[in-house]
């Protein structure tokens, strides 16, 4: 208290003597006043895996690498390229070498200069099987030339198809033309890392006392499983627009534990729980929010060997995908504004057409009427059909499956026994296709709808409930290299519309209680790519 | 004594050996691995990553390596889920707290617990008598994750006296609520064994014999009747003294303390092999110890038993 007042005494004299108004006190922007404090604290989860560019793979370590890392190139709010250590980028005609121009004011938090030799030290760090990342697969995406090779430790990563052609121009050569790859450098294991500091600490290098990032944050505390500081970086090329002056992640495993810390005011952002959106947000208006995200929920059908035979038949599939009344999901479950869905792309997706549906635009009476109709057609019985539905271990997910078993029950008299696995668990049996029904969840990882349609490759790890599609695969391949491939995506969404090896349930939301002085939230940013530097709070 | 010691000590290595390997076949049964994810990794990263950790060796050399490695440089490994840290570091972070509230607790719940027992067995079927007893019962059926929640509700939420979670380096605002939770269920299970045995030990005949003599009531609890009532207690001290400082996952989770009952658990879902095996050596380790200061006070109360 006495050091507030202190401060405000102090400032008082300061205006009264230079008699200009304070300039930190509002934002550059907005000139919205800004609060004393400028500490953001947040609940996640789960404690992240490492906060090792190449090697982490989670949410919350993703989280933390934007903040403590910057790499080419950054997304704005609503998700579109804006510069980040590279100024500008060119990319010949076929889409296949692309040059990044970098800013030569760019630091390490030990004041070393960013250069381009520290991106292409990076990205072979990423492909080269004695880092063995976890990540890794995304060089594989990313399709520089040779990867195949290096990863699979056939050729030397100096090989790669990156090069610092100076300090700060960096070249990168494609096996393949791929329009949309500055894109791919927004995400996070493409992101620089010190090559001194890992050599001097090994993997101890990400620790608070050893680690070197060139972002507008450092990491200056971290106690595993309870909490993460970040500080802000002073040596950040952009340091004077940044104005958070600290981020605190706290872990926190229970939704409902840390939705009380949240209202106690322990927390300036958290997740709602499952159904309590309406409530919250009759409660805190201000505070309950919720927005598109670029995931989608959904169920895929065994159609191996393994699966129950009934399966196997088209109808019957669609039969099942025209009984789940996704309303009754996302209205009367769900309740925090997720999207029903009826294509696996979500709507939010950058570009996407979505097809002629005509299952969208039925009622749900008369897709129940059809559901029965074909399940007549393919010659099966309601009652002739029970099907293994696999999920793993959740509240939410086990109220969906309670509701669809019972949905498949009434309307076409199919009985579904429910497995619920533990996760690992889980996964092992769905590789091993010990199931007639899954569930599964998906984010893209980049905002485009091959980062969802890619999964029906029939060769993608991903797909292994054995569906396979020439027209399909074609369709893939051939917008890999189009310049703009949305007609593609939209006829793939048409054949799955016809195939049904998945039936999409829903597409998420973000719902989240957020302190109502937090501003400059990215909603718009379905990726929920957000840097802390771009936050501030306003004040009261 | 010493020669009692000494035995027992060397009869704790083949049981931590069996330990180790039971553990070990255990864990690798488990389906899954420490690498399987949602989204699967292609073979060749799969086979970097599982040479990286020698998960390619057969089973027993894994075992012997891990052996030696604990026995010859104390190592337990890095960990397979947490990129820069190591077993020794996880359990060097999150024992100290679980073993600061751990005994905090302990050390209320057998205060409060023998407090009660006590009360109870001296004034069996009065009002104090049936007051501990409704105390103890009332305890007994809160568990943990009953009570944790009702405590950060009326605490953090309503009064805003203390913090909802967090550690923040052993500040005892943040140690209140997980000891309540902690220590109230152990403390019911004190008190009725106390309560019980103190009772029979006070019908039996050198009570009355002792009372017969015209010693005070004092007298008679604190240098007859005391000491032996407290032998089933202190059986039940040692592996709970065990549980408390190491197997509060509820607690830890709930209040997010960082301590190693959170560790036990993610290790077990994530299939960490080498933390989960770290802190079942851990746990091994404090029972065989504890069960032995538990027969070096029998035999130090007892004049029946003889090491």
């Amino acid at each position: 208290m006495t050091s507030k007042r202190a401060l405000a005494l102090s400032s008082v004299f300061s205006i009264s003597l230079l008699a200009s108004p304070l300039i930190a006190d509002v934002h550059p922007v907005t000139n919205e006043e800004l609060a004393d404090e400028q500490v953001f604290t947040y609940r996640v989860g789960d404690e992240f895996a490492s906060i090792d560019p190449q090697l982490a793979e989670d949410v919350q370590g993703g989280e933390f690498i934007r903040d403590l890392f910057e790499g080419l190139m950054n997304q704005d709010s609503d998700g579109n390229l804006v510069p980040g250590v590279a100024t500008h980028f060119e990319a010949n005609a076929d889409n296949t070498v692309y040059t990044f121009q970098l800013r030569d004011n760019a630091k390490w938090s030990d004041g070393k200069p960013v250069t381009a030799h520290d991106f292409e030290y990076s990205w072979k760090r990423l492909a080269d099987p004695n880092t063995a990342s976890p990540y890794s697969w995304f060089a594989k995406e990313m399709g520089l030339v040779n990867v195949k090779a290096v990863m699979a430790g056939d050729m030397d990563p100096s090989e790669l198809g990156v090069k610092a052609l100076d300090d700060h121009t960096l070249e990168v050569r494609l096996e393949n033309s791929m329009g949309h790859f500055p894109l791919m450098t927004t995400s996070e294991p493409t992101f620089p890392s010190p090559k001194w500091a890992i050599d001097a600490h090994g993997s101890d290098w990400t620790k608070p006392e050893n680690i070197v990032s060139n972002g507008a944050y450092v990491l200056t505390e971290h106690v595993p499983q309870e909490r993460s500081v970040r500080e802000r970086n002073p040596l950040y090329w952009n340091n004077q627009n940044t104005i958070l002056e600290r981020v605190e992640a706290l872990v926190i495993s229970d939704d409902n534990g840390a939705l009380t810390r949240y209202l106690a005011g322990e927390l300036d952002r958290t997740e709602v729980p499952t159904g309590q959106y309406n409530a919250l947000s009759k409660e805190h208006p201000d505070e309950a929010v919720s927005f598109p995200r670029l995931c989608a929920y959904y169920y895929f059908i065994n159609m191996t060997e393994n699966t129950h035979p009934s399966l196997l038949d088209p109808r019957v599939r669609e039969a099942l995908y025209l009984t789940v009344d996704r309303d009754v999901i996302t209205n009367a479950i769900l309740q925090g504004g997720e999207f029903p869905a009826y294509t696996f792309t979500p709507d939010a997706t950058a570009n996407f057409v979505s097809p002629n549906n005509p299952a969208r635009d039925m009622t749900q009476a008369d897709r129940d009427a059809r559901a029965s109709a074909l399940l007549a057609e393919a010659g099966f019985g309601g009652d002739e059909i029970e099907l293994d539905l696999l999920y793993n271990t959740s509240e939410a997910h086990k109220k969906i499956a309670i509701i669809v078993s019972q949905m498949w029950k009434q309307k076409l008299g199919i009985t579904t026994v429910l497995q619920n696995m533990e996760w690992k668990t889980f996964l092992e049996a769905r590789s091993n296709q010990e199931f007639d029904i899954g569930r599964a969840g998906w984010c893209g990882p980049y905002n485009l709808a091959s980062s969802f349609l890619d999964l029906m490759s029939s060769t993608h790890v991903y797909n292994d409930a054995g569906f396979s599609n020439d027209e399909i695969d074609e369709l893939l391949d051939d917008a890999k290299t189009k310049a703009d491939p949305s007609e593609n995506f939209t006829r793939i969404e048409e054949v799955l519309a016809t195939e049904f090896p998945i039936i999409p349930i829903y597409h998420y939301a973000g719902v989240f209680m957020m302190n109502d002085k937090l501003r400059n939230w990215p909603v718009g940013n379905v990726e929920q790519k957000w840097y802390s530097r771009e936050l501030y709070f306003a004040a009261d | 004594m010493t020669e009692f010691i000494i035995r027992r000590l060397l009869a704790a290595i083949p049981t931590l050996l069996i330990l180790i390997i039971f553990s070990f076949l255990l864990m690798h049964s488990a389906p899954g691995g420490p690498f399987s994810s949602d989204r699967p990794l292609p073979p060749e990263v799969l086979a970097n990553i599982e040479a990286k950790y020698h998960l390619d060796d057969p089973l027993p050399l894994q075992i012997w390596n891990y052996v030696v490695g604990v026995v010859t440089q104390f190592d337990f490994g890095p960990s397979f889920q947490y990129k820069d840290r190591t077993v020794n570091e996880i359990i060097a972070q999150g024992f100290p707290v679980t073993l600061t509230y751990g005994t905090i607790a302990f050390v209320v719940a057998v205060v409060c617990g023998c407090a009660l027992g006590i009360t109870a067995a001296l004034n069996q079927n009065s009002w104090l008598d049936y007051f501990a007893v409704g105390i103890s019962i009332g305890a007994q059926v809160l568990p943990n994750f009953v009570m944790a929640p009702i405590l950060v509700l009326i605490f953090t939420l309503w009064l805003g006296w203390l913090p909802g979670g967090g550690w923040n380096g052993g500040q005892w605002q943040y140690m209140v609520m997980p000891v309540i939770a902690l220590s109230t269920s152990f403390m019911a299970s004190i008190a009725r064994i106390m309560r019980s045995s103190l009772l029979e030990v006070m019908h039996s005949n050198f009570i009355r014999t002792a009372r017969a003599k015209g010693l005070s009531a004092r007298a008679i609890l604190f240098q007859h009747a005391l000491k032996p009532a407290m032998l089933p207690v202190i059986s039940y001290l040692g592996p709970t003294f065990v549980i408390m400082i190491t197997g509060s996952v509820v607690i830890d989770l709930y209040f997010t303390t960082g301590g190693i009952g959170q560790a036990f658990v993610n290790s077990a879902l994530n299939r960490d092999y080498s933390v989960m095996m770290g802190i079942t050596i851990l746990i091994g380790c404090l029972t065989i110890l504890f069960n032995l200061i538990v027969d070096i006070l029998y035999a130090w109360i007892d004049p029946k038993i003889k090491l």
